[in-house]
């Protein structure tokens, strides 16, 4: 009697070559995303580590690689936070109109011009900035100069192509405001509906409705959205090696051609004419960079999850 | 009789359930005078536009939670005042990406031609027409090998997670990981893609696959994340429905399962391509820049058009007359406008496919 017998004497389906090798090939597509990323760690370390120990002409002023990316690293922390101070509470205005002050029909337009924001490309944004933005802003740079010159940040002297680390900050800030937006917007929006009504129920304002039954629903959310916001921010390149006409060292003077440029645009605009001894000092800031924002996202992600246990419960 | 005495009834006036409002044409009205009132100070000082507006901004700010103060107490203040503010939050950021529109267009559109098109960086005389279609062909080139590297591994990592890892905990780890990687700069997956050609290929080794591998890295955790998206999405009824049927695991998920969600993974494929076609960094370190047009993502250096815009702005050459734009600042922003329109195009072509192969729920 010819029959096909796809079980065999245990009762289990005997494994087919198909799907052997389907999963094997999907295990191992997942196996070359944690190669790649252990990948990057790895190339990045030896071809970095001898820029840690160069003699002292490969670190320009500084003499060691401390001090060569102490105020690097200076600079782009600084440009991140004045991106942040601007963006933040822009993006959760806007994140707020989109979820629940504005009706639908304008809420979604203007969620789609933010999306379109998000997709222009950072070089567009770096030309955008060096062109309109820098010179629109010198004067303005000189009036705070005049005017509130006590104030350790404007000290001066203020520039006059308007190519500062604030005018970095405010290009960065641009370009962060969609990811922050999307991220809060998605988290806003989740509160449930019964909490906001309970609020408004009690007699509650438009603002305490969303203080007492959004904010702290979607706090973590909106922590973790600047978290991701901040690691944007670190690692732009173009946007800050275009803008900023970088000299000097560590200083909070934002209006000035002073500050130190960011890791990545320093990467950007010095690789060209490094010897192979330069570039390995510049990878090695660039490790340094990988490390700093992987440790940024991984926080980020970390509020997340333990939020999601969290609400899981 | 007794005369009876009507009970004494709350009038209306004394005893009301609602607090006092102001007028629901109270913003507008306080916009009005606030734009008036700020004219007239701009007018006598001859300031612009700009400021106009600004002014007029914050006078409104200040006058509509004060008018609310009075009728309406603190509480219904402050909420009047955060609406302003969010709604002024919002204005506030629309405001650069008009301008950039506006001024990509306006100055990009000029320079627009077919020569500008059709013709390369590359020349033999000072007075040849140049153009941008070397940096074209690169971006094409460079961002097509990128796609074609992180497609077939961002695909079947996801189907990975979805269909065979559930719960393990190689799986958990991938998923975070990937999280990790959306937030990798640019510039370090230039720098992994550089230190990985100049470790095989010696020190001075610029070539265009070296682009397309540093633009995987940065296109797998987009593509990853959007395909496990929509395979979650797919009923696991279709599922349960093909291995009833006998049919073995790897045909149900290429014949029942991709199919099913192939709208929206092309969907996040095409958004991933928007997203890295306009990268600058990792192709000015690895792909390294030339005039000539190369076909060879193999061999050579290919000049990509985010990097073309970079360099022509850094280096824009000397006007031909005294004071004139710089030829370098001219084709940097026609370079500008076809790069708009390229990400412009795909984002709209993302959505239109999503569009249509949107899965379509109930009958």
């Amino acid at each position: 009697m010819a029959t096909t017998v796809v079980a065999d004497d245990t009762g289990r389906a005997k494994p087919r070559l198909g799907d052997t090798i389907f999963s094997r090939l999907a295990l191992a597509a997942g196996i070359i995303i944690l190669v790649a990323l252990a990948g990057v760690f790895i190339f990045l370390t030896i071809e970095g580590a001898p820029g840690l120990v160069k003699p002292a002409s490969f670190y320009g002023s500084a003499s060691t690689f401390a001090g060569y990316v102490a105020p690097l690293l200076f600079g782009t922390v600084l440009a991140a936070i004045i991106a942040l101070v601007v963006a933040v509470p822009l993006s959760w205005g806007i994140a707020l109109v989109v979820s629940h002050y504005a009706p639908k029909r304008v809420a979604t337009p203007i969620a789609y011009v933010i999306d379109l924001l998000a997709a222009v490309p950072s070089v567009v944004f770096g030309l955008w900035g060096i062109t309109v933005l820098a010179p629109k802003l010198s004067p303005v740079y000189q009036w705070l100069e005049e005017h509130a010159g006590w104030v350790p940040f404007f000290a001066g002297p203020a520039s006059t192509t308007g190519r500062t680390i604030l005018t970095a900050g405010l290009v960065l800030a641009i370009m962060i405001i969609p990811i922050i937006t999307a991220i809060s917007r998605e988290v806003f929006s989740q509160t449930p509906r019964l909490h906001e009504e309970a609020a408004l129920a009690l007699g509650a304002t438009r603002w305490e409705m969303l203080r007492l039954a959004v904010f702290p629903y979607a706090r973590s959310g909106m922590v973790s959205a600047v978290m991701l916001g901040l690691g944007r921010a670190l690692g732009e390149t173009m946007a800050v090696a275009m803008v900023l006409s970088a000299g000097g060292g560590i200083s909070f003077n934002l209006i000035s051609n002073t500050n130190p440029a960011s890791i990545a645009s320093n990467i950007a605009s010095n690789y060209r004419e490094g010897t192979p001894g330069k570039i390995q000092v510049l990878i090695a800031t660039g490790l340094v960079l990988f490390l700093v924002t992987f440790l940024v996202n991984f926080a980020a992600r970390w509020v997340v999850t333990r939020n999601e246990r969290k609400l899981a419960r | 009789m007794s005369v009876t005495t009507a009970p004494v009834r709350p009038s209306a006036e004394s005893v009301s359930f609602t607090a006092a409002r102001l007028p629901r044409f109270a913003p507008a009205l306080v916009g009005v005078v606030a734009a008036a009132a700020a004219g007239l100070p701009v007018l006598l000082l001859g300031w612009g536009v700009v400021a106009w507006a600004i002014v007029a901004g914050l006078v409104f700010l200040v006058a509509l939670p004060l008018w609310a103060r009075v009728v309406e107490g603190s509480r219904g203040a402050t909420d009047r005042l955060v609406t302003g503010l969010v709604w002024a939050a919002c204005i506030v950021a629309i405001v650069p990406l008009v301008s950039l529109l506006y001024t990509v267009v306006d100055r990009g559109l000029p320079r627009i031609s077919s020569t500008f098109l059709t013709y390369s960086m590359y020349r033999t005389s000072l007075d040849q027409e140049v153009g941008i279609y070397h940096a074209l062909i690169g971006t094409l080139l460079i961002t097509l090998f990128a796609a074609l590297i992180s497609v077939p591994i961002g695909v079947m990592a996801a189907i990975y997670l979805i269909e065979y890892g559930k719960g393990k905990r190689l799986a958990r780890w991938i998923t975070f990981l990937v999280d990790v990687m959306t937030g990798i700069p640019s510039i370090v997956a230039g720098l992994f893609a550089f230190a990985l050609f100049i470790l095989l290929f010696g020190p001075s080794t610029r070539v265009g696959i070296g682009g397309s591998v540093a633009l995987s890295l940065l296109m797998i955790p987009i593509v990853v994340r959007s395909t496990e998206e929509m395979l979650r999405l797919v009923p696991s009824e279709l599922r349960e429905a093909a291995y009833a049927l006998g049919v073995p695991k790897w045909r149900t998920i290429v014949k029942v399962v991709l199919p099913t969600a192939l709208g929206g993974i092309v969907t996040g494929v095409t958004l991933s391509i928007a997203r890295v076609v306009g990268e600058t960094a990792p192709l000015l370190l690895i792909a390294g820049l030339t005039t000539r047009t190369n076909f060879n993502v193999f061999d050579g250096r290919m000049t990509t058009l985010p990097v073309l815009i970079y360099t022509q702005n850094a280096n824009p050459g000397i006007a031909e007359t005294a004071g004139g734009i710089r030829p370098g600042i001219e084709i940097a922003w026609g370079g500008a406008l076809v790069l708009i329109v390229i990400v412009m195009v795909l984002n709209l072509a993302a959505r239109i496919i999503g569009k249509i192969f949107a899965p379509k729920t109930g009958h």
